[in-house]
């Protein structure tokens, strides 16, 4: 047995059932990656013989005797092959796990396969981009432009880790070297099949006897610190109700227990011998439910006071109830009234890598855990707290994170990897399947909002009244946030005397929620930008002048909870208002488009209409987000930046050279950026709320400045120049007009023993606020449901946007994945509490053919708050989507969705009940 | 996925050599996508060398082992047969995967039949051309069965333990006839929620085949077509309907009342069933009206297409 891989001989055997992707990544083929696993999302497409598969679904011994390409093979020495270097130059990447799947699937096209890109790339998922980078890459469109100050603020130079995405070289979490874990054992864990249940025995013995398995994990061996998955710089801001391995069992694929053994297959050997005796319990799925008196209670064991929990027994993790002025009054004194109840759903992230970490202790007994994480600081912290470890003792590392979206802001694989390592002294590691991130790890919160608004003719709001119940699942990981924060810039985004919110987060027998892209937001902005556009309708009132007209101005007060606007939160920038015209601008534009082509007219079936929805956030998370960086002079007369955000493809590698290259007078291609590693930084709060940029690019910012003034004292001492004569300039620093090499300046203050490195800190505080506005044209086949989205427009509020190539593809990005869950993403529950969409082929998310190229505009504002007037733009993009669809379905066809997502069985049952019951009418 | 179970696989066509806890590997892209916990040996039909694809006058016989990339190619063979105009239901079925051209490299026209979804576009293409399967059994013999028989419901087929599909023979009849493609997906290029295919036999029966929407294939025959089989074909097959063969609107309705009941019809989250159920009808009446009318009004859908009640 032997075949040829990237033109090596390798001769070792395949096991008989093992597939090709497996067996190339043993053999040292780390490119080749696993999104799925199950031959839906083509990041694992290798060559063989010349001709592209899946090697996820290839089985490795039919490869004997024959030639494997992968990524790593397709450039030619150090030569990348063409169409690797059209993914540089359109940057058609961000985390990068898909593009070694594009590229291999890519370089086989012919012109015909190019000129239908939705058929021959629908085998290719890509969940960051949205598809355009990637459209411009395989058709050789570059995007690069030229860099007029060497990569600063405004330019958009190329990521840095570009070539080694595009070549396979990308570091990802478990793309690690075998030398660097001796003796690693692999975990598989044994997941619950009831809803509500106590394990009540599990008998060991036949798992442990089998071949490889080395130990067997249950609640015995479960510490009794209480937790939470979620990740927050406050861990007291979610309740403590999840412990490493319980007895009970809340939800169907909870952990029950896990095995450890010296490979993966005899793991899940052991995890099928283990024999558990369960109790089964009642349990609840619907929210509304959970609420009754009487209804099982999901944590009912818990003390609220300790758990922080508002109401176990009532299934409440959190409510809030507030009024503003005089609901009831500013209803009676509308003109129109909307009432309406708004459901969102259940929508995964679907982050192309898994979840997975791998841990080890190092020779003094410290215990390292690399994971995919958004959060590397706060992951260590909930380890010691879980473990009882000094914070020094351990050490969380994040490598190029294969896609977040919020998902990977938990702590969901860490835990259970370093109870095994701390108990067997011997690296382990636990990679989730497609199934097990499906169904087993966390989902956004579904919504049920009811709501009342109403508004006088002249067109102003009176009242806004909404009444939210959100499903939290089985545990309350980030429960109250993502409440608090949905009823939150939802409500503020629009002037109204009478506001009024009541809110419950409810515990159900179902997989847990948690954070997801926008937190919250684009659950309630669906509710909330729907009832604008009915109110609009109502008043027969263009929907954009009735938002014109009622949303906040600069400097008028933000509410929503609270008699007082947040203390902290001021317009650093406004420039909603011109993305509401920018929208405008460009929906006309495109109705006149079409006008002239003469494609107006799409026959008798279809129906065409506009939409359009407003949101805002505020540009960093309350309560304190915390980061530190330092940037330190190296010997080359580089730079490099430190940092604690982690990348996942949201670009802020990048946007940190550029800050540090602006405040250095350098470019961005001297320096480089390390992250998301605890020994590297002091801390750093995460890479959630969209924070990258404005909170540790700020840290950046300050370090880099700071740095720029101890380089610049240090050669004037260095020349004899007075300070105020030194200026700092790309490679070196100008002393009254003599070039003192930068190098130079690092060998004369080594020789000092000084060395020319600053730190930047930032808090969070104080914030701004930031908009998207969305815009769509749609034509809707009255007879199928058939939705065609005939234009896509979204204009931005980022403030100064650093790198306008990456913020583009950030809302490109944002948009598809919002279009998949105003559409048909939903992770279906089947009435026993399991998930029924467990692999990718029911889970359908965009694909190349179902996303339209959008309209991207920004607003011209600088930020007065956020680094170099720069504000956040990374989950935002995706809050108007879902409502400024419906709202465009609405137009068309007369008929109002409440209910997400809109697939077009939806689309179609809803359009012949309203005709039948206007019929009755 | 790594199928972990497997101790081994077999070289073998033989279904003599099949034991309880074996399955037959064609391509491997079903077994290898969902994996298993029970399967412990795999038999590997694809190294017997069948001959993909063979065309004669009496029709085209496939290899259960023909993959769907050769499949493709079927219509640029030399030597064809040029009144074999349902020849153009290969790449309008090829393109009805969800899956990529990548699969079709390796995914096998008798594997796509045999895993039996409602949306497997091998049986919407074979059993619209009354394709019939030539089925080898443990005892060494053999059996014909058609290919929308095969397929009795989700994931369900009526093939025995260890029983190996070897082939399907599209007869030449069928292949002479004037076909119409229709399909509708919950999105782009997606999995297909309702697929329907209409032929127009030369000896001037209609036959409509429903796959996609219903649990497995439904075929009403109109005229002629419900009289007798075509040459090669084993049966009459589906619901007959032989004194009408030209229905109209209101008769296509009534029968596909009479052939679907609304059970049958598919229920997962490719479309719900009372969306499958409607478009079954549209794309059924659409059919009638491409095949009999030879075109499309420009007007909408006349009323009354729609099955009454909800």
């Amino acid at each position: 047995m032997a075949m040829d891989i990237n033109g090596t001989h390798h001769g070792n055997e395949p096991r008989p059932g093992q597939c090709l992707r497996t067996f190339l990544r043993e053999e040292g083929a780390l490119g080749v990656k696993k999104g799925c696993d199950g031959g839906d999302c083509g990041a694992c497409t290798v060559h063989v013989n010349g001709t592209p598969i899946h090697s996820c679904l290839y089985p490795a011994v039919r490869a004997q005797g024959k030639s494997i390409t992968t990524v790593e093979g397709l450039a030619d020495g150090g030569t990348l092959h063409p169409v690797q270097e059209q993914f540089l130059a359109a940057q058609g990447f961000q985390c990068g796990f898909c593009t070694a799947g594009m590229l291999m699937t890519a370089v086989t096209f012919d012109q015909k396969q190019k000129e239908n890109l939705p058929r021959n790339l629908k085998g290719n998922l890509c969940r960051c981009t949205g598809y355009r980078a990637i459209e411009d890459a395989v058709l050789g469109v570059s995007t690069e432009t030229e860099q007029s100050c060497g990569g600063h603020v405004g330019d958009s130079p190329g990521a840095p880790a570009g070539r080694a995405v595009v070549t396979g070289a990308a570091r990802y979490t478990l793309d690690v070297d075998p030398a660097d874990y001796p003796g690693l054992l692999h975990m598989k864990l044994l997941r619950s099949p009831h809803a509500h249940a106590k394990v009540l025995s599990i008998d060991t013995t036949a798992a442990l006897a089998l071949p490889g398995v080395r130990a067997v994990f249950t609640h015995h061996d479960s510490p009794a610190q209480l937790f939470s998955t979620a990740q927050h710089e406050l861990f007291t801001d979610d309740p403590d109700d999840t412990l490493v391995l319980d007895s009970i069992m809340r939800y169907v694929g909870q952990r029950v227990a896990a095995v450890v053994a010296d490979s993966v297959h005899e793991a899940e050997a052991g995890v099928r011998a283990l024999v558990v005796n369960y109790e089964e319990r009642n349990a609840v799925f619907d929210p509304q439910e959970a609420l009754r008196p009487g209804a099982a209670a999901v944590h009912g064991d818990k003390d609220a006071k300790a758990s922080r929990i508002g109401d176990p027994v009532r299934n409440i993790v959190a409510e809030l109830h507030t009024e503003l002025g005089d609901v009831a009054a500013g209803l009676a004194g509308a003109d129109v009234l909307h009432e309406e109840i708004y459901t969102t759903q259940r929508v995964q992230h679907t982050a192309l890598e898994t979840h997975a970490a791998i841990g080890t202790l190092d020779a003094g007994g410290r215990l390292h855990v690399r994971s995919s994480t958004q959060t590397p600081f706060l992951t260590r912290r909930a380890l010691c707290r879980v473990f009882g470890l000094p914070e020094e003792d351990v050490r969380v590392v994040a490598g190029r994170v294969g896609g977040g979206f919020g998902g990977k802001q938990e702590m969901l694989t860490e835990d259970i990897v370093a109870l095994a390592v701390l108990a067997l002294r011997r690296p382990v590691q636990l990679e989730y399947t497609r199934t097990e991130q499906l169904t087993a790890s966390t989902t956004r919160h579904p919504f049920t909002i009811k709501i009342a608004a109403g508004a006088r003719n002249d067109g102003t709001l009176t009242a806004l009244a909404v009444d939210v119940v959100t499903n939290t699942g089985a545990y309350g990981n980030h429960a109250p946030g993502v409440m608090f924060h949905g009823c939150g810039e939802s409500l503020a985004l629009y002037q109204c005397p009478n506001k009024k919110i009541d809110a419950r987060a409810v515990y159900t027998h179902t997989l847990p929620s948690g954070a997801f892209r926008g937190y919250g937001l684009s659950q309630m902005f669906f509710a909330v930008e729907s009832a604008m556009d009915e109110l609009a309708v109502a008043l027969g009132m263009d929907p954009l002048e009735f938002r014109r007209r009622n949303m906040v101005r600069d400097g008028t007060p933000m509410l929503s909870a609270s008699e007082e606007p947040q203390a902290d939160v001021h317009y650093g920038s406004y420039g909603l208002d011109e993305c509401v015209e920018l929208v405008a601008d460009a929906l006309a534009r495109g109705e006149q488009r079409y006008a002239e082509a003469g494609q107006n007219d799409l026959g008798p079936d279809w129906a065409v209409g506009t939409g359009t929805a407003l949101c805002m956030i505020d540009t960093v998370p309350p309560r304190g987000h915390f980061a530190h960086s330092a940037v330190e002079l190296l010997a080359d007369g580089s730079f490099e930046v430190r940092v604690g955000t982690a990348e996942f493809g949201n670009g802020t590698t990048t946007v940190h050279a550029q800050i540090a290259a602006t405040a250095l007078n350098s470019r961005a291609d001297f320096v480089s950026v390390r992250q998301s590693d605890t020994d590297l930084t002091e801390h750093d709060t995460g890479a959630f709320g969209s924070t990258g940029t404005v909170v540790a690019g700020k840290a950046t910012l300050l370090a880099a400045e700071e740095l720029a003034v101890q380089i610049t004292k240090a050669a004037a001492a260095m020349s004899g120049t007075a300070a105020a004569d030194c200026t700092l300039v790309p490679d070196g620093v100008d002393c009254g007009g003599t070039l003192l090499p930068l190098t130079r300046v690092f060998s004369l203050a080594a020789s000092n023993k000084q060395r020319l490195c600053a730190d930047g800190r930032w808090g969070g505080t104080p914030r701004s606020v930031a908009f998207n506005v969305q815009g769509f044209r749609v034509a809707v086949n009255t007879g199928t449901g058939e939705l065609r989205i005939l234009q896509s427009v979204q204009a931005a509020d980022a403030g100064v946007v650093v790198n306008p190539r990456q913020c583009r593809g950030q809302i490109e990005g944002g948009i598809a994945q919002a279009l998949g869950a105003a559409l048909y993403e939903e992770v279906l529950i089947r009435p026993d509490g399991s998930v029924a969409s467990d692999i990718l082929r029911q889970y359908h998310i965009p694909t190349f053919a179902d996303v339209p190229r959008s309209e991207v505009y920004f607003a011209r504002t600088h930020d007065t708050v956020g680094p170099l007037g720069a504000k956040s733009m990374s989950e935002s993009p995706f809050n108007p989507v879902a409502p400024a669809l419906a709202n465009a379905i609405r137009n068309a066809t007369g008929v109002r969705f409440t209910s997400l997502p809109l697939a077009r069985d939806v689309i179609y049952l809803g359009l012949k009940a309203a005709r039948e019951s206007q019929g009755v009418e | 996925m790594d199928m972990n179970t497997i101790e081994a696989v077999v070289p073998t066509t033989d279904p003599a050599q099949w034991r309880a806890g074996d399955a037959w590997l064609a391509g491997g892209t079903v077994l290898f996508s969902y994996g298993s916990v029970s399967i412990r040996r795999l038999l590997d039909l694809t190294t017997a060398g069948w001959l993909a694809i063979s065309s004669t006058p009496d029709g085209v016989d496939l290899a259960a082992s023909c993959t769907v990339a050769e499949l493709y190619e079927l219509p640029t063979h030399a030597g064809l047969p040029n009144n074999w105009p349902a020849l153009e239901l290969v790449r309008q079925c090829c393109e009805a995967f969800v899956a990529s051209f990548k699969i079709w490299n390796v995914s096998t026209v008798g594997g796509n039949i045999c895993t039996a979804l409602p949306a497997g576009p091998m049986t919407s293409f074979c059993s619209a051309l009354d394709g019939v399967a030539t089925v080898m059994t443990p005892a060494g013999g053999q059996r014909q069965v058609p290919v929308a028989d095969l397929v009795v419901g989700d994931a369900s087929t009526s093939l025995a333990a260890g029983e190996l599909l070897r082939s399907i023979h599209l007869p030449a009849a069928a292949l002479r006839a004037t076909t119409a493609f229709r399909r509708l997906s919950l999105s782009n290029l997606g999995r297909s929620g309702v697929l329907l295919i209409g032929r127009l036999g030369d000896e001037g029966g209609l036959v409509i085949t429903v796959t996609a929407s219903t649990k497995h294939p439904v075929q009403l025959r109109f005229g002629a077509a419900a009289v007798q089989p075509l040459p090669g074909a084993a049966v009459v097959h589906g619901h007959l309907f032989p004194q009408n063969p030209r229905p109209d609107a209101a008769a296509l309705r009534r029968a596909l009342d009479e052939a679907i009941p609304g059970t049958l019809y598919h229920d997962d989250v490719h479309g719900d069933p009372l969306w499958r159920r409607d478009m079954t009808y549209r794309l059924a009446e659409e059919i009638r009206i491409e095949l009999l009318q030879s075109h499309l009004p420009d007007a909408p859908l006349a009323d009354g297409y729609l099955p009454e009640g909800n």
